[in-house]
């Protein structure tokens, strides 16, 4: 009787995992952002979606805690692991606090990669980051160049003067200056990354630089402040604003022309080219140093020696775009 | 000249004189007419803030939660606007004022009933205050599309030449000019931070002045609000970080002192248009960053040395004992 129960119970769970390898050709990836309910990460997802629907054999699961916790997210990876997905996705909470989690992930053979909000090195196999500082500091002139055919003077609005990041990315605009022709950058001055500071630095360039044509603020109170001031002072179509914004605090001041165009990371390539980074890597790629893995229609990325790679330039958002998107972030 | 040197009004004068004096030698075009106006209208805000500080120095205490208070307020009415875009402004201003002032009472009802420390009770609501606009909004901003455009016109309007934030500002420093030396409570003020024992014994209740000086200054950090969510045209939980400071220091730069007692209106409007000028100026003569901090700290250091060194004033008598027959 007993040896009957037990036949019939291994019956029952070899018949099921039969079920499972047949179904374990729809590859589960789950993406996990910072928190459900924020515009970033839905987009995110709108972007991981279409990869899905691209590769065909994919199932993605988008989940995350309620709250931006480290407890949260760990919570949600241990059910993953459960789940037996094949690839974890996350925009970690915490650089640290997530690694023994995702260890314990790799361990089972899931594959384990960070975007946008990066894990510590022992805790992912790769990390995908939306953009680079050379590409970024490129960017922002371009961006001012584009609309000046002719040259002219350009000054760049940053937060504070000990700001790392954005002084890496006014160094790395300063070196491929040579690169546009006429642009003339004639001075950095700082916000503090505080409104009424932001405005009245933009007041100063006015005054001091009568020839003053664009105005570069890679910081998103900064550029919203010159918007402001710029408007205030008369000088929509004289000055452009451009920078590093987010476009539902610029729609209006795209509308208004006092910026032609800024830029910011996409947030649905992010999504789409993490998808689809992990989807190479259950495919067998191999995340090392100098590794190039595939994202789709956004190319390849490159790893560098922390197993880091850049996706894009940073997206441009205009006129045409910019409604579009200040519904999403 | 010593009766010069004391008289702080005069003094600042003076000092606000030879700083655009020296400004103009890296800057000639400060000194415009146009420019000027607009230094004051950019001072506007931080004069009408100094005003409402002043009156709680005034009464020897200090309130550290008016930026807070001007976020938060600021924060509703740019919230209240983008619901509801067709709510006239003025209505709008007057939520933002009650809040303010509604906040104001809260810092004044714990420093009267719980006689709780002011510097602790406006340290403890200057974070319950941040700390609401973030669970109000979600730590989400209020853009400028979302506002209307009556709501971001109305400090930028001319009227007789001059925006109307800056008329507002002058208006606020007369009825406060009023309050002060015309009211019983503007009296009340100055007895209770000068000597609130003997203050008692003239039968003023020092925990009620204190109170309606925290309704004041909450007040006008609530018509403060509005006017920099829409003069920025932006409200978040992080503006006007550490404005507390400007404000406070605009006060002692004005000659009003920490110890209570001493100070009037033209001082706190003098002291800041003084930072603003400073504020104003730093962006075009071309100095470090680092610098500017620099200078901005040592400014107020020389100030309150100098305050220090008028206020050593010596004890008067005030009972004479009959003469011994």
């Amino acid at each position: 009787m007993k040896i009957l129960k037990s036949l019939m119970v291994t019956a029952a769970v070899s018949l099921a995992l039969m079920a499972n390898a047949a179904h374990a050709e729809n590859k589960k990836i789950a993406l996990v952002v910072k928190a459900l309910g924020i515009g970033f990460f839905e987009a995110a997802n709108k972007g991981a979606q279409e990869a899905a629907k691209e590769l065909g054999d994919v199932e993605v699961i988008y989940t995350g805690p309620t709250s931006t916790t480290a407890e949260g997210q760990i919570e949600v990876i241990n059910s993953l692991i459960a789940q037996k997905v094949d690839a974890i996705a996350v925009s970690a909470n915490d650089t640290d606090a997530l690694v023994p989690a995702l260890k314990k992930a790799m361990d089972r053979g899931i594959k384990v990669i960070s975007w946008d909000s990066g894990v510590a090195k022992d805790g992912r196999m790769m990390h995908l980051n939306p953009s680079s500082n050379p590409l970024i500091g490129n960017m922002i002139i371009k961006l001012a160049a584009d609309n000046l055919p002719e040259g002219g003077d350009v000054a760049v609005l940053s937060a504070s003067a000990t700001a790392t990041n954005q002084n890496t990315w006014i160094a790395e605009m300063k070196k491929v200056q040579g690169n546009y022709k006429g642009i003339n950058v004639v001075t950095t001055v700082y916000g503090d990354d505080l409104a009424d500071k932001s405005y009245r630095e933009t007041q100063g360039l006015i005054q001091s630089y009568p020839n003053l044509k664009a105005i570069i603020a890679p910081t998103s109170v900064g550029i919203v402040a010159a918007a402001q001031a710029v408007t205030d002072a008369g000088k929509i179509g004289q000055i452009n604003v451009t920078g590093l914004g987010l476009p539902s605090e610029m729609a209006g001041h795209v509308k208004s022309g006092a910026s032609k165009s800024f830029a910011i990371w996409n947030p649905i390539d992010l999504g789409y080219s993490a998808t689809m980074i992990a989807y190479d890597l259950i495919g067998g790629a191999e995340a090392k140093p100098g590794a190039e893995l595939k994202m789709g229609r956004m190319g390849t990325v490159k790893l560098d020696d922390n197993n880091e790679g850049a996706m894009a330039d940073p997206f441009v958002y205009d006129a045409k775009n910019v409604e579009e998107f200040a519904k999403i972030f | 000249m010593s009766k010069f040197l004391k008289n702080r009004e005069l003094l600042l004068v003076a000092a606000i004189a030879v700083l655009l004096a020296l400004i103009t030698l890296r800057f000639p075009a400060f000194v415009a007419p146009s420019n000027l106006a607009r230094v004051y209208n950019d001072t506007s805000i931080l004069i009408i803030l100094a005003l409402g500080q002043m009156a709680v120095i005034l009464t020897r205490c200090i309130d550290l939660s008016m930026a807070a208070n001007l976020a938060l307020s600021g924060m509703v009415a740019a919230m209240l606007n983008a619901a509801f875009p067709g709510l006239p402004i003025p209505l709008v201003i007057l939520v933002a004022m009650a809040l303010g002032t509604l906040l104001g009472m809260i810092n004044g009802a714990l420093v009267w009933k719980l006689d709780i420390p002011p510097i602790v009770v406006t340290l403890g609501t200057l974070t319950i205050y941040r700390g609401m606009i973030f669970l109000l909004s979600d730590g989400k901003w209020i853009n400028a599309h979302q506002m209307s455009d009556a709501f971001k016109a109305l400090p930028r309007d001319a009227l007789l030449g001059f925006p109307v934030l800056s008329w507002l500002s002058l208006l606020m420093i007369g009825l406060v000019f009023l309050l002060m030396s015309r009211t019983a409570l503007g009296r009340a003020f100055y007895a209770v931070g000068g000597n609130p024992h003997a203050a008692v014994y003239t039968g003023i209740d020092v925990g009620r002045t204190r109170f309606f000086a925290y309704c004041l200054s909450g007040a006008l950090a609530g018509l403060s609000g509005y006017l920099w969510v829409s003069r920025y045209a932006v409200a978040y939980v992080d503006i006007a970080a550490g404005f507390e400071l400007d404000i406070i220091a605009a006060c002692v730069i004005g000659g009003i002192s920490i110890a209570g007692g001493i100070g009037t209106v033209a001082g706190a409007v003098l002291g800041a248009l003084f930072l603003g000028v400073i504020k104003n100026a730093l962006p075009v003569i071309n100095i470090s960053p680092f610098a500017q901090m620099a200078i901005s700290g040592m400014v107020i250091i020389i100030a309150v040395a100098v305050n220090a060194r008028a206020e050593r004033r010596k004890g008067r008598v005030i009972l004479r004992k009959a003469e011994a027959v």
